[in-house]
């Protein structure tokens, strides 16, 4: 990566051995005291709130029990065997699977694209797009979603009247959030906007990262631009790219702001929830505390297994020490 | 010459590509600055001859914006302040401190960055819920609620991200201090606090982007009491079955954009380098 290196393998202190046991039991009592205010904080609100979603998705726990009106009943695994059952769970994850591929995509074809243009022009040109794309990512989500309902509005929204006055006539009034598909694309759309911008300073900075040298000597040796691209310069964004797309991955299956706001929770009868929007309305539209746990679990789980991935391509240029 | 010619077609593109990202920003002032017959026309122009601050006069007036506008700020503040204090201690312990299971702690906080926070919403309700029993500053429906899980969310990335900065200060530099007499407490205060501050500043501005967009946890948290909203749920006020007030949307989308906007732009050198180098590790 061009940017500055921000972590140096830190230097070895240069104590002698023998001092290194006692300097040792005294760092340990300073370590702990330094680090108790943020371990205590994420024991209590970050670990401890993950053993609860498990403990909570092993019991039948529904209004009368989170008002503690009712005794708790243990169900072991059922409410997971419940949603697995159920057909609108099979539906809302195919979505969110497809949802989270679509914005994934997006995103990383957007911003790679751009990342390759910025490299490629003037600096004025070039600050525009990177001022333009820093502002689509500093958009707060819910700012952004309103926007983009609004740009799309059935009455009042810009596309319509544009779409309208190219002759699509039948485009006038019509509600771009009815339709499941049409729904979740205008959604994915928003999504891409506000998601790229990171692809495309990863990316750019990875372009920027090659040396000319490298790029020159293949087309001394006489390789065409597309070999040079996909034979030179693809091999070498390879493990940035990577990082991007777990990263995307990561936010877009857990896409929850823009949904809730953009189809109003989930759209006409349910038709666009995603897993995270369905675990919030099963449990607080629903009541259904432990149902909704076990849907949280399952997407706990579906992201370990993409971090294991992500830890596993950091681990490589990541000194633990 | 035709090289020349394809990169003067690059920056054409590059030109309108930009225009068109920054496009649904630029609606977003433009409908906040309409005049209300303007916005309710179902003959949208992409400008207006009598821009007028009526929108956010209603919205910050009305509606109680301000209030919402304040309490954003209080919990981003106060997450930011507080992240600040303890991702710089922790870091400080775990690239400056030899101690048993430091790997393992540095591989938790790595794993804790990927726990999908969304996924809390349940047990958290329930733990503010408990929490506000014994300290109802902390409870639901109050802003405490709010700083704690923000504060919490916040801290794994900040402290991984510190600990890059505090390593690039060099060991010799303490040792320096330490023979010259300084105790490790002022050296970590006095020197090396100020030497890693652009490194804080980029980490808070994500804390306070994390805490001032929050959608989710406003909405489950504060239930009752509306006089302690944050923005982000507060907008959603002008949602009428009848007919949305996009004037006052558009108004209040703007007010909550800009200060990460103006952020954002303070400090992207920092925030791109200090990214790259979180990615890189």
């Amino acid at each position: 990566m061009a940017t500055r290196e921000l972590t140096p393998a830190p230097a070895r202190t240069a104590v002698p051995p023998a001092r290194r046991t006692r300097r040792r039991g005294r760092d340990g009592r300073s370590a702990a005291l330094y680090l108790a205010p943020a371990a205590v904080l994420l024991l209590g609100v970050l670990a401890y709130p993950i053993y609860q979603l498990v403990v909570i998705s092993l019991y039948d726990y529904g209004q009368a029990e989170a008002a503690g009106n009712a005794p708790l009943v243990f169900l072991g695994l059922e409410n997971y065997a419940d949603l697995l059952r159920r057909t609108q769970f099979w539906v809302v994850l195919a979505k969110t699977l497809g949802f989270a591929a679509v914005c994934v995509v997006g995103s990383l074809a957007v911003g790679t694209a751009l990342a390759v243009l910025a490299s490629r022009v003037r600096a004025v040109p070039r600050m525009l797009l990177f001022l333009a794309a820093l502002g689509a990512w500093a958009t707060p989500a819910v700012a952004g979603s309103y926007v983009w309902l609004f740009l799309f509005d059935a009455d009042f929204g810009l596309v319509n009247e544009v779409l309208a006055g190219l002759g699509f006539d039948g485009m006038a009034g019509h509600s771009w959030t009815f339709g499941t598909y049409s729904a979740f694309g205008l959604v994915a759309m928003e999504v891409i906007w506000c998601s790229f911008p990171f692809v495309m300073v990863t990316m750019y900075a990875g372009i920027k990262g090659i040396p000319d040298e490298v790029v020159e000597a293949a087309s001394l040796d006489g390789a065409s631009w597309p070999r040079i691209a996909t034979a030179v310069i693809l091999p070498m964004l390879r493990p940035l790219l990577l990082i991007a797309t777990i990263q995307s991955i990561i936010w877009d299956f857990k896409v929850f702001t823009q949904i809730y706001v953009m189809t109003n929770g989930g759209g006409v009868a349910g038709r666009n929830l995603v897993l995270n929007v369905y675990a919030y309305q099963q449990a607080f539209a629903g009541q259904e505390y432990g149902q909704g746990a076990a849907i949280g679990v399952v997407m706990t789980l579906i992201l370990l297994s993409v971090t294991a991935l992500y830890v596993r391509s950091q681990r490589r240029s990541v000194e633990l020490t | 010459m035709t090289r020349r010619r394809s990169r003067l077609l690059a920056e054409i593109v590059t030109v309108l590509v930009a225009a068109a990202v920054a496009f649904p920003l630029y609606w977003m002032v433009l409908s906040a600055l309409k005049p209300a017959g303007e916005i309710q026309s179902t003959d949208p122009r992409p400008w207006t001859w009598a821009p007028t601050l009526d929108s956010f006069e209603r919205v910050l007036t009305v509606d109680g914006f301000a209030r919402y506008f304040l309490n954003s700020v209080v919990v981003a503040t106060a997450v930011v302040a507080l992240s600040l204090l303890m991702s710089f201690l922790s870091a400080v312990a775990l690239t400056r401190f030899r101690f048993r299971g430091r790997t393992v702690l540095l591989v938790m906080l790595l794993v804790a960055q990927m726990v999908p926070i969304e996924a809390l919403t349940i047990p958290l309700f329930f733990l503010m819920r408990s929490v506000g029993d014994v300290v109802p500053a902390f409870g639901l429906n109050e802003l405490g609620s709010l700083v704690l899980v923000h504060l919490a969310f916040s801290l794994p990335f900040a402290i991984w991200m510190l600990r890059g900065f505090v390593a690039a200060v060099p060991v010799e530099l303490e040792e320096a201090a330490r023979i010259d007499g300084a105790s490790r407490l002022r050296f970590t205060w006095q020197i090396l606090f100020p030497l890693v501050l652009p490194g804080l500043v980029a980490t808070s501005v994500l804390a306070f982007i994390h805490a001032w967009n929050d959608f989710l946890f406003a909405k489950t948290f504060i239930i009752s009491k509306t006089e302690n909203q944050t923005l982000p749920q507060a907008i959603l006020v002008f949602f009428k079955p009848e007919e949305n007030d996009w004037g006052a949307i558009m108004a209040s989308s703007t007010l909550m954009t800009v200060p990460v906007l103006v952020f954002f732009v303070l400090v992207q050198r920092r925030l791109v380098s200090g990214l790259a180098g979180a990615v890189k590790g």
